[in-house]
């Protein structure tokens, strides 16, 4: 019974979010004036495939080393550590950006260096500066996610497997792990850089460098052929549908069984850890502290409109992150529980174009109702959509785990419904679902997306306001509104994070 | 039966229809309409001789605004459009969706321009800004730029106006050879950036030794910020011009209204407004003239512009020939 409402439910859902994605793609495709992808689009579509399979592949290699060195590493400030790691990944894209330049830019801390070394100089523009940025940005997800996976392994593993003398603990417990939560790690990874457009034009050092996005940019808003946007939104989310079922074939199930919740022991520190997690901080950090010196100056001097954005960002992250979180906790239960496809519609926000689902719920809705008043529900709606997959992925290991641990146990116990909910699910779950939560939040709070096709003249988000100052010339205040923005999205994280770790047993 | 019922119903809305304040619905970009913009001075100006409301619906750039306007068609709850440049103006007359101006008002634009449908309200030269701290001889012409090592920073012409306007320039300029422009001036590019503010804000992070904005940008710096270090380069070969124009949708139910904003647009007191707020030249100086800082800005003695309807035709084929050269 409860399961099958639990599959209902997931159904009406995946349905939904179907809808709303292509439905979207949809309302654009039907103002076609002809088929067909100039070979400017291939092109773009060659160097989208490129720039994001090298970056999925270099931020997942370099993830595994880091997340295990943070797994069985412990140290005074560990925790800080990793919250503070996975903040490069919240930062809006122009901002981080500017970070990077800050340390790679042809003025950059790195080239003057070189310069007072006397070594030539380095550019950071082209396909490497491009990998580079997108590496930062998904380093710290990839890092997070796989933590999760080590953090999953049950104590009694190590120990079982010390006792039998297992030469490798590497390959037997670790191993089988990695390949359970790597090829949902890429995939993700994957799906965020396919998308990427400002990192990949402003670093790939000219038009070489044009992505589908770009293509399906300059098809809305200079050709204005929502035909063609809606055709190389078709494009994407074919890629996105072959990755996800590449993915889904390359995930091996793990089972081992379950643990008492014991410390980890066993999986002793290398020395290798030392330097692996000091550059991964170093990496991730330092173009930070570029944002923070950047903000400073002006912070003090910020117009009043900036902290009414901030507050009304923040309420509207908040509800994101909720619907959100409660969102993929239905679809993670049912595609545990064997429904197929569940897992595609959950992807299926990360293939879209922001701006193909902006523009089409645009000429959806305003049939109906003047956007302006639709604005801000809009954003929301789309932020949660939005932190879906990651959400999704976030849980799916632990729930995968949870599933097959508990449920005969659950339902010998006759627990199910609201109790089940209470007793097993959310406190099995706090870890993965505060930083959900907290990774939607965050998302939302830095997400410039839709708000800015709907948004009238009071109902600025904090982005929205970050990008108005900087194309007014106020270069400071719009440095200090991003430093805002971060603090914001990172306060939000924390609590969150800190939040779900708290509440785990 | 149902007349009276209908006639009753229009006597009781009566009353309340002239008791409720008429409000003028603009559609314009979003640094037009921002706090810091021209949008809340000229609204406030404006409302005062109008006794109705300004209410602004912004989109990211004169770009956008076109694309939303498509988008909304007939059906567009905007009276008036206003933020559009002289190569997007065709692609807007081609929508059929403007009423002709009821009146034409005088302008000093450097170059004749009248159009039976758009009324400029400012304009300005796409220029080349540097540090004049760091860079003491700037080149003297687009060639003079492409021979040398400087580093620039451009936007792209497929999602950026001033993008597009460097495109046209080179085009307005070099007819023909412009490909050939395209090809020495890519070693000079560092990047290209999706809007203004990136390029500029690259600029100003030592990126680049020039990046493309507007002559007036320096005024920005010197007024505002009491800064004199930015100029402009002046160019032999001349200077596009981006003029920005208001028009008036033929749907919109206050026609009357609508003329009236766009002749207080025309105005003194709005055109007053302009220098210092949307950081370009208004259309018609103001008695008073332009703020002290102004006189500073180099003045080019050749301004370029193609009329919107080769700009239209030639826009294509133009980007992509940069989008080829640049990519090589």
């Amino acid at each position: 019974m409860a399961n099958r409402t639990v599959q209902i439910r997931a159904w009406a859902l995946s349905g939904g979010i179907a809808a709303l994605v292509l439905g979207t793609a949809l309302a654009l495709a039907v103002q076609a004036k002809g088929v067909g992808l100039h070979p400017a689009d291939w092109a773009a579509l060659r160097f989208t495939l490129m720039q994001s399979a090298l970056s999925t592949l270099l931020s997942c290699l370099l993830a595994m080393p880091v997340a295990r060195a943070l797994a069985r590493c412990t140290f005074w400030g560990r925790r800080a550590l990793i919250v503070l790691m996975g903040a490069p990944f919240l930062l809006p894209v122009i901002v981080a950006v500017l970070g990077l330049l800050s340390l790679y830019g042809r003025n950059g801390l790195l080239n003057q260096m070189f310069q007072a070394l006397g070594l030539p100089t380095v550019t950071i523009y082209g396909l490497h500066g491009v990998v580079l940025a997108h590496v930062f940005f998904n380093l710290p997800l990839a890092t997070r996610m796989l933590l999760n996976g080590w953090h999953a392994i049950p104590a009694e593993r190590f120990r079982l497997a010390q006792t039998l003398g297992l030469p490798s603990t590497f390959r037997h417990i670790e191993l089988p792990m990695l390949a359970a939560v790597l090829p949902g790690v890429g995939l993700s990874i994957f799906l965020v850089c396919l998308t990427s457009f400002v990192v990949a034009l402003t670093l790939g050092g000219g038009p070489a460098a044009t992505t589908l996005e770009l293509a399906i940019y300059q098809a809305l808003r200079f050709d204005f052929d929502p035909g063609h946007a809606a055709l190389l939104a078709g494009v994407q989310f074919a890629v996105c549908a072959v990755a996800v079922s590449l993915a889904a074939r390359f995930t091996t199930v793990e089972g081992l069984g379950l643990g008492l919740d014991r410390a980890p022991v066993g999986q002793k520190a290398h020395w290798v850890d030392v330097p692996v997690l000091a550059l991964a901080a170093l990496f991730l950090i330092l173009p930070l502290v570029a944002v923070v010196a950047d903000g400073l100056p002006a912070l003090l001097h910020l117009p009043a409109l900036v902290w009414q954005a901030a507050l009304r960002s923040a309420v509207m992250a908040l509800v994101a992150a909720g619907l959100s979180v409660t969102a993929a906790l239905i679809l993670v239960q049912a595609k545990v529980a064997g429904a197929p496809l569940v897992e595609g519609a959950a992807m299926l926000p990360l293939a879209t174009s922001g701006l193909v689902l902006g523009t089409g719920l645009f000429v959806l809705s305003r049939a109906f109702v003047s956007p302006e008043a639709l604005a801000l529900p809009v954003t929301v709606l789309v932020n949660a959509l939005m932190a879906l997959p990651f959400v999704f992925r976030l849980l799916l290991p632990q729930v995968r785990d949870l599933h097959r641990n508990y449920d005969r146990l659950a339902q010998t116990l006759g627990l199910s419904g609201g109790a089940r909910l209470r007793w097993l699910t959310l406190p099995r779950l706090a870890r993965p679902l505060g930083l959900g939560a907290g990774l939607a939040a965050a998302l939302s709070m830095g997400d410039l997306g839709v708000v800015a096709l709907f948004a009238g003249q009071d109902q600025a988000t904090l982005p929205l306001v970050v990008q108005r100052l900087s194309g007014a010339y106020r270069m400071d205040q719009a440095a200090a509104a991003a430093l805002v923005l971060v603090m914001a999205s990172f306060a939000l994280f924390a609590l969150c994070d800190i939040g779900g770790r708290r509440a785990a047993p | 039966m149902k007349s009276f019922h209908l006639a009753l119903a229009f006597v009781s809305l009566a009353p309340m229809a002239m008791a409720q304040t008429p409000v003028l619905t603009v559609l314009t970009y979003d640094s037009f309409a921002a706090d810091w913009g021209p949008g809340p001075a000229i609204a406030k100006g404006f409302e005062q001789t109008c006794a109705c409301k300004v209410a602004y619906v912004t989109a990211g750039d004169g770009a956008a605004v076109l694309s939303r306007l498509q988008m909304e068609g007939a059906g567009s709850t905007a009276d008036i459009v206003l933020g559009l440049d002289t190569t997007l103006t065709e692609s807007a007359r081609a929508t059929g969706l403007f009423a002709p101006l009821a009146a034409q008002a005088p302008n000093d634009l450097p170059v004749p321009y009248t159009d039976a449908t758009f009324e400029p309200f400012d304009w300005g030269w796409f220029a080349f800004v540097y540090d004049n701290t760091k860079l003491t001889t700037p080149p003297k012409s687009i060639k003079d730029l492409a021979a040398s090592n400087l580093k620039i920073v451009i936007e792209d012409p497929r999602s950026s106006t001033p993008g597009l306007g460097l495109v046209m320039w080179v085009k307005a300029a070099y007819g023909d050879q412009s490909a050939q422009i395209w090809k020495d001036l890519a070693d000079n590019i560092v990047t290209v950036t999706p809007s203004w503010d990136a390029a500029y804000g690259l600029f100003l992070k030592g990126e680049a030794d020039m990046v493309l904005s507007y002559t007036t940008s320096p005024a920005y710096h010197l007024i505002a910020e009491k800064d004199a270090t930015k100029s402009a380069a002046a160019f032999d070969e001349g200077h596009y011009m981006q003029i920005e124009v208001a028009g008036k949708l033929a749907s919109s139910k206050q026609q009357a209204l609508a003329d009236q904003f766009l002749a207080y647009l025309a105005s003194d007191a709005a055109q007053s407004v302009i220098p210092t707020t949307n950081w370009m030249y208004p259309a018609k100086t103001p008695v008073a003239g332009l703020p002290d800082g102004f006189e500073t800005l180099i003045k080019p003695a050749k301004s370029l512009l193609l009329s919107s309807v080769k700009a239209e035709a030639g826009r294509k084929a133009a980007v992509e020939e940069w989008q080829t050269e640049l990519s090589k």
